[in-house]
């Protein structure tokens, strides 16, 4: 046997969370943006659990995804037999919400009420999400197993300790947990990742006439960056050299100062 | 070349600059995204404050607007060496929990001091807590050295200071470098400003520390994380925590004591890979080749190398609930997977991080760190930290929050008696202790080692988990003998008490060693007529001229003065053994050899084998 690599270790601690969030609480699910990471989320419950997901994935859809991640939603939910659960905030699609209204508050009405209308539906007391560290400011805050007061809202300043991986896994009822395996990942890691064990992505992220996605969203609000990497090897070496950050090309977080950290404080992933 | 990252935290006193250290050896390195400098100083010039390195790490609005960083970010960057995984944990008190957070996770650390201020509270708590967390590696930064004008008498006397206070607690720091953060002095490159400083610069002192070693070379554990049944396979799945494992291992669970092989180290469906052994740090899973009852936070080990096993845990911990910590609190103690309920049995000590002083107290108050006794209502299996730190630490919960940690320091007691119950066979006890209970009856001369070799025995056989017990000689005259002399009847009574007290606790399982002169013949005949298959007579047999020559406790000398009457060997007779069942000739041994003697007679007399060939 040989020494664990970076991405041995990093796999071996995300199994080892996706194991912890299963047995201690009473009711999980799991967060399905399409995106790669929450591909390799997939990936490694898949290997958590032998070959199952032993809970529903859930996919909050916006109406505005571009439509090449739905069709790759559709096509491997199928091909791994994932209990896939669609939610869509009807009531604010059919008042007519869209990004023109707003960035951060379509993405609120859409994204965050739309997962707080599908937690409150089945009642999950637990909630899987890729979101990793190296993303962005706020997100480098963030705990593995974090808790969500009942309205859905994450108090920054008050965070439970977390240390010797030994997470907090008890909570009043009314409030629910996020958990976040993938948080000590970086960007780069997420692709070396995919590289080694094949992990399907969708097509978007390749580059095509000198123009790629980094980071995948609603179609009006997610812009494509200048590359010319279109094999996951390219990106890889892409990404060893940049130093832009992957959510450049996400509208919403720029609204103001900081627009993402309101938005994360409300609920959002 | 490792791919993985160096894990280290930036420690100290609120202001000393631990967030401008960090900015700053971000943007040395050449780690910030680009336009993130620009951008701050664009949000500062819109804002009419001046620009400083911190607001890098304080990338929230709360913290921008409050002046203090209140939680741990993680930040890397590549020294040339190797990447820096660098966690900038807090200063400020109320944030205690959010540095434990940041630095339980870190390889080595760095403790930042202010030239002009000195050694701080925080300085302070914060280096205690490191070591605590059992962090060894931490190197001194003596920031804001351009305040006091790049003095070196100043800087020798902080680093006189630090050094002193380190020491008071066992560490020594790899370095320790003045610089100044906010001008990036010392921190990658040399600076004119101290031609008098030899040392390290701080990226240089980063590249000194040597990464963690996995476990692989300690004992195995695998505490078991969860029991799958998805489809037929019946999978035991978890992280291994230290040592290795393959297919064929025979594994014990303890506290349940039951074994059984491992089968198969399973994979994914999809996986055609076949895996036959796994070591320390992986998440795996396997089967078992019998259907034995398994459950969340059993600890896995090989049979010869079992972890401790006790109801009562001496503790260092430190609490960061709201409400101090007093005597009787329940807790839930959670280690490794397994929770147990456990109440405050005892507050030994409270330490003063400020001077290590250390009294007692009643309560453990926020942020404070003690010694305690935690009893709990079930056995529970642990390593002491410093044999196993993955297996001898812990978290305290209290409600729904997790109110403090802890570091096993060992065993209370090693008193761990079944109640007799006669449901219950000899047999199942021994099925279920994974051991024999017996009685091991050491005689010999007063000073020829009967009670250090029965301790160590007791010691050795119950860190490999045994239900062990000494009944000890100068012991049991304080209690159960308490009202006996040194008479030949008196003699003589006491060994036929203690001798059915160690009958009774063999029935129940345990095994017994005993630790007295027994000087009669006839006593020692009369205590195996009890039960003879459970009796085994070790004559510990040191000479005469060997024991008085060593004569620990000076009786011998009093005896041949005749201070001491009926003395064993000087005034009264010693009757050695005819057929004892051992002899152990401890001349020329060290306590050692002599005790590895023993333990072998006993682990083929009362062990896993012995077990297998009782009747089922």
């Amino acid at each position: 046997m040989t020494e664990m690599n970076d991405l041995d270790q990093l796999e071996a601690q995300s199994i080892y969370i996706f194991r912890e969030a299963f047995n201690r609480l009473d009711k999980i699910a799991m967060l399905w943006s399409i995106g790669k990471d929450s591909n390799v989320m997939l990936w490694l419950a898949r290997k958590a659990f032998f070959g199952h997901v032993p809970f529903p994935v859930l996919h909050v859809d916006t109406s505005y995804k571009i439509p090449e991640m739905i069709e790759f939603r559709d096509r491997v939910a199928k091909e791994w037999n994932l209990p896939l659960i669609v939610g869509q905030n009807k009531a604010a699609l059919d008042a007519g919400m869209h990004p023109s209204q707003g960035r951060v508050n379509c993405c609120s009405a859409l994204k965050t009420e739309g997962l707080k209308a599908l937690l409150a539906e089945h009642g999950f007391t637990g909630v899987i999400a890729g979101i990793r560290r190296d993303e962005e400011g706020t997100r480098a805050k963030e705990r593995v197993f974090s808790p969500r007061n009942d309205t859905n809202e994450w108090d920054v300043r008050d965070q439970p300790p977390e240390f010797w991986d030994q997470f907090k896994t008890d909570f009043a009822p009314g409030t629910h947990l996020r958990i976040h395996p993938l948080l000590a990942w970086t960007e780069l890691d997420v692709w070396r990742y995919i590289a080694r064990e094949g992990i399907p992505v969708v097509d978007l992220y390749f580059a095509k006439n000198g123009q790629r996605y980094r980071s995948l969203g609603c179609a009006p609000c997610t812009g494509s960056i200048a590359s010319t990497a279109s094999t996951v090897e390219e990106i890889v070496e892409e990404l060893e050299t940049t130093k832009t950050s992957e959510r450049a090309g996400r509208a919403q977080d720029k609204e103001s100062e900081d627009a993402f950290e309101r938005l994360r404080a409300a609920g959002y992933m | 070349m490792s791919n993985t990252p160096l894990k280290i935290v930036v420690v100290g006193h609120v202001d000393h600059g631990k967030s401008t250290l960090v900015g700053r050896l971000l943007h040395e390195t050449g780690a910030l995204p680009e336009g993130k400098v620009e951008y701050l100083k664009e949000v500062c010039d819109k804002r009419g404050m001046p620009f400083e390195w911190a607001f890098v790490m304080d990338a929230l609005q709360a913290e921008r607007d409050q002046g203090i960083t209140i939680d741990t970010s993680q930040l890397r960057f590549h020294t040339g060496f190797r990447p820096v995984l660098i966690i900038d944990a807090p200063g400020h008190k109320e944030f205690l929990k959010n540095m434990i957070t940041g630095a339980a996770s870190a390889e080595a650390a760095v403790l930042i001091v202010d030239a002009h201020e000195g050694v701080q509270e925080q300085t302070r708590r914060h280096g205690y807590l490191l070591h605590l967390l059992g962090l060894s590696q931490i190197a001194v930064v003596v920031n804001k050295m351009d305040l006091v004008g790049w003095s070196q008498d100043r800087f020798n006397e902080v680093d006189a200071e630090i050094r002193a206070y380190l020491a008071g607690i066992g560490v020594t720091p790899t370095h320790v470098v003045p610089v100044s953060a906010r001008g990036g002095d010392f921190i990658k490159a040399r600076s004119e400003a101290a031609a008098w400083y030899q040392g390290p610069t701080v990226l240089e002192a980063l590249d000194g520390f040597a990464a963690a070693v996995t476990a692989h070379d300690l004992d195995l554990r695998f505490p078991v994380q969860d029991v799958y049944k998805f489809d037929a396979r019946r999978i035991i799945a978890g992280r291994i925590e230290s040592g290795r494992l393959k297919v064929g291992d025979k594994l014990v669970f303890s506290p349940s004591g039951k074994s059984a092989k491992i089968a198969s180290i399973e994979a994914w469906a999809g996986s055609d890979v076949t895996v036959v052994s796994a070591g320390a740090g992986q998440s795996v899973g396997f089967t078992l080749d019998e259907p034995i009852f398994v459950e969340r936070g059993q600890i896995a080990h090989l049979a010869e190398a079992a972890p401790a096993l006790a109801h009562e845990i001496k503790a260092r911990v430190f609490w960061l609930g709201r409400d101090p910590l007093v005597l009787g609190d329940r807790l839930k103690l959670k280690l490794s997977t397994a929770e147990y309920h456990v109440e405050v049995a005892a507050i030994e000590r409270v330490i003063d991080v400020e001077d290590l002083g250390s009294h007692q107290g009643a309560q453990v108050g926020r942020n404070a760190v003690a010694e305690v006794v935690l009893r709990s209502r079930s056995a529970m299996a642990f390593d002491t930290f410093g044999t196993n730190a993955r297996l001898g630490r812990f978290v305290l919960v209290h409600g729904y929050d997790i109110v403090g940690g802890g570091i096993v320091g060992g065993a209370r007691d090693t008193r761990n008696i079944f109640q007799v119950d006669h449901q219950v066979t000899t047999e199942s006890r021994a099925r279920a202790n994974g051991h024999k209970g017996g009685v091991l009856w050491l005689t010999g001369l007063s000073g020829a080692g009967k009670s250090t070799i029965a301790m160590e025995l007791e010691r050795r056989l119950f860190q490999k988990g045994w239900q062990v017990n000494v009944l000890d000689g100068d012991n049991v005259r304080h209690g159960l003998c308490r009202d006996l002399g040194f008479s030949h009847e008196d003699r003589t009574e006491n060994i036929r008490r203690v001798g059915e007290v160690a009958h009774l606790f063999a029935k129940a399982g345990m095994l017994v060693i005993t630790a007295f002169i027994s000087p009669y013949r006839a006593d020692r005949d009369r205590v195996r007529a009890i039960d003879a298959s459970a009796f085994h007579e070790i004559h510990v047999a040191t000479d005469l001229g060997a024991c008085e020559a060593r004569d620990p406790k000076g009786l011998y000398k009093k005896a041949r003065q005749g201070e001491i009457p009926d003395f064993t060997g000087i005034s009264a007779p010693y009757e050695a053994p005819d057929a004892p069942e051992l002899v152990l000739n401890t001349e020329g041994k060290s306590v050692e050899e002599t005790v590895a003697e023993l333990l072998v007679y006993v682990e083929n007399r009362f062990g896993r084998a012995a077990v297998e060939t009782l009747s089922a």
